[in-house]
């Protein structure tokens, strides 16, 4: 019988990502609803010890699968050594990240044990009576929400988009031996071959680690429109976001863009400057605490997902909003 | 080199609005376009094959409508056009889809299958990587250049969100294109006259059905389905308000202190 919920916590160079802890955050609730164990899964090389830490984020059990040919991630390891668990284990629910790495590794592990997955799900719930997991997730560009379940076939998968679930608050008093699950890989299931694995340090900056971001749409006009922004951003202490429209223009990197094919943000502050507010924008920051939108078109759609709109024009409004910052945060240092 | 292209004919979703009455989506008027990936994905196949001579074949599961999808792919240079096309694949989720265009590749010879990271109108990116898995195959998804090596494989260049790796790969194998893969050329006049002399093969569930489990394909034989689907809950307008930049800057600063947020 399949039971328990299994999290598949994504590492790179040794180092968990975020989105595992929010996925066993999320993970905790439904496990509640089920009565069932939250397990978090690691794959790497001599991941032991940075496994442990997944015990203060709300796991009942960690297991990992630790071998030289895990240290990158590539496909064929991963979906063999997943394979290998889920028929040991028989997890009810597996979960991944929805990252480049879980939307490459989950289809090809769904597809291989025959199962249902569901991609980029932004809710999970578990159903009172049937004991489904309910996954719903955005189609049609964000347009519609669907919710998906998987009802003959186990576990069932699905994709998490990060920045969507909240992390437990890190309970350090909670501790526990991690186990280790051998699956007996070799370099031959390698079926690819790593020439080389470059880092781009361009792309540190994560947004949707920010805790303020300033965003600018196709109303700033141009790139220097940002240079703007980064000053506004400064003075807050966040960074700069942006919409697709300006990815598109080539003013600013992709890695900055929000919305339905960027990154979902979830920020304590959200400014959105000169965006008008297309729904594929809104699905990626909806979930921030507190908005304020500035737009010249006083019927733009992004006021009515705002806390506060200003109609006017970003161009006059920020250079003077971040005047009143700089005059506030040195009044605040004396 | 054999290269097969997958496509998907989607309703382009940034022409798609909501019916601001009724809350729904107004499909009618949208007008369908080839999914901008597997457009990346063509253009890619179009340039190895400039480079290395060869065919390249592009297959679209779909309804009959699909037609002008593969016309315009044919338009574009390719040089063969295939239709999987049958009330029996309606309904399929991605497990279902990949088994049925899965059955199709089995008919033809290929040494590379590129398809789109993933449609806009799904955005799952989970056929690609579950075609290779039904025919067996290694997958390169996220693919931003891709070039062959001398001895016949391809070398890819995966990207992550904070890497990218290279990655050497032996053929047959599947990749699957992000839309920076390669910018689209257009038709031209010539290709069009060509796409329209030119047949589009249809496969049917009869042409491919030894290729397939008939309880894998359509809506009964997917693991997944659709319990509801509905338009999403805005969040509620706070206050908007027009007045001059300067009491328009007060009214922010108020707020971000009264909230904590500075």
């Amino acid at each position: 019988m399949s039971k328990d919920i299994y999290v598949i916590a994504e590492q790179r160079d040794g180092v968990l990502a975020k989105v595992g802890k929010e996925l066993i955050g999320e993970a905790t609730k439904l496990a509640a609803d089920l009565g069932e164990k939250v397990v978090a899964v690691v794959l790497g090389s001599k991941i032991k010890e940075e496994a442990a830490k997944l015990y203060a984020y709300g796991a009942d059990e960690v297991v990992v699968i630790d071998n030289p040919v895990l240290k990158s991630y590539t496909t064929e390891p991963y979906a063999k050594a997943l394979t290998e668990l889920i028929a040991k284990c028989e997890p009810n629910i597996v979960l991944f990240g929805a990252t480049s790495i879980g939307r490459d590794l989950a289809p090809r592990v769904a597809g291989r044990v025959h199962t249902g997955l569901t991609a980029d799900c932004t809710g999970l719930a578990i159903d009172e009576e049937t004991k489904l997991l309910l996954m719903t997730r955005p189609a049609f560009g964000g347009n519609i929400m669907a919710t998906i379940v998987c009802k003959d076939y186990r576990p069932q998968m699905a994709t998490v988009r990060p920045g969507v679930m909240k992390a437990l608050e890190k309970d350090a008093s909670k501790t526990g031996e991690v186990k280790v699950l051998d699956v007996a890989l070799t370099a031959a299931d390698m079926n690819v071959e790593i020439l080389e694995e470059v880092k781009e340090t361009k792309k540190a900056v994560d947004i949707t680690e920010a805790k303020i971001l300033v965003s600018g749409g196709r109303g700033i006009g141009s790139a220097k429109g940002f240079d703007m922004l980064r000053e506004c951003a400064a003075e807050l202490g966040g960074e700069v976001a942006s919409s697709r429209s300006c990815v598109d223009a080539g003013w600013i990197e992709s890695d900055r863009q929000v919305g339905q094919t960027g990154k979902t943000v979830r920020p304590e502050l959200y400014i959105a400057c000169g965006i008008s507010g297309a729904i594929q924008h809104v699905a990626g920051m909806e979930n921030s605490e507190f908005v304020v939108s500035i737009n010249k078109n006083d019927t733009a759609a992004i006021f009515s997902v705002s806390d506060l709109g200003v109609v006017g024009d970003v161009n006059v409004i920020i250079p003077k909003l971040t005047e009143a910052l700089k005059k506030y945060n040195a009044e605040k240092n004396n | 080199m054999k290269i097969v292209v997958c496509i998907k004919q989607v309703p382009d979703t940034t022409e798609v609005k909501l019916d601001p009455k009724t809350n729904t989506l107004i499909r009618d008027g949208v007008p369908s376009i080839i999914n901008p990936d597997d457009k990346a994905g063509i253009e890619a196949a179009l340039t190895l094959k400039e480079q290395l001579g060869g065919t390249v074949t592009v297959v679209c599961m779909g309804p009959p409508q699909a037609d002008v999808a593969l016309r315009e792919a044919l338009a574009m240079g390719c040089d063969d056009a295939i239709l999987m096309s049958d009330r029996a694949f309606g309904g399929s989720d991605t497990y279902a889809t990949a088994h049925v265009i899965a059955a199709g590749l089995k008919t033809l010879d290929y040494d590379l299958i590129i398809t789109g990271r993933q449609a806009i109108d799904g955005d799952t990116a989970q056929v690609g990587p579950q075609i290779a898995e039904q025919l067996g195959i290694p997958q390169v998804s996220y693919a931003a250049e891709v070039k062959t090596a001398e001895d016949g494989a391809v070398v890819v260049k995966r990207q992550f969100e904070d890497r990218y790796q290279l990655l050497k790969v032996k053929t047959p194998c599947l990749i699957t294109a992000l839309s920076e893969l390669a910018q689209p050329r257009y038709m031209t006049v010539s290709g069009i006259v060509n796409a329209y002399n030119k047949e589009v093969k249809v496969l049917t569930f009869e042409d491919v059905k030894n290729n397939l489990n008939p309880d894998f394909i359509g809506l009964k034989g997917s693991p997944t389905n659709v319990k509801q689907s509905f338009t999403k809950q805005v969040k509620g307008a706070g206050t908007v308000i027009n007045v001059s930049a300067d009491e328009a800057v007060k009214t922010i600063m108020d707020k971000l202190i009264e909230k904590h947020i500075i």
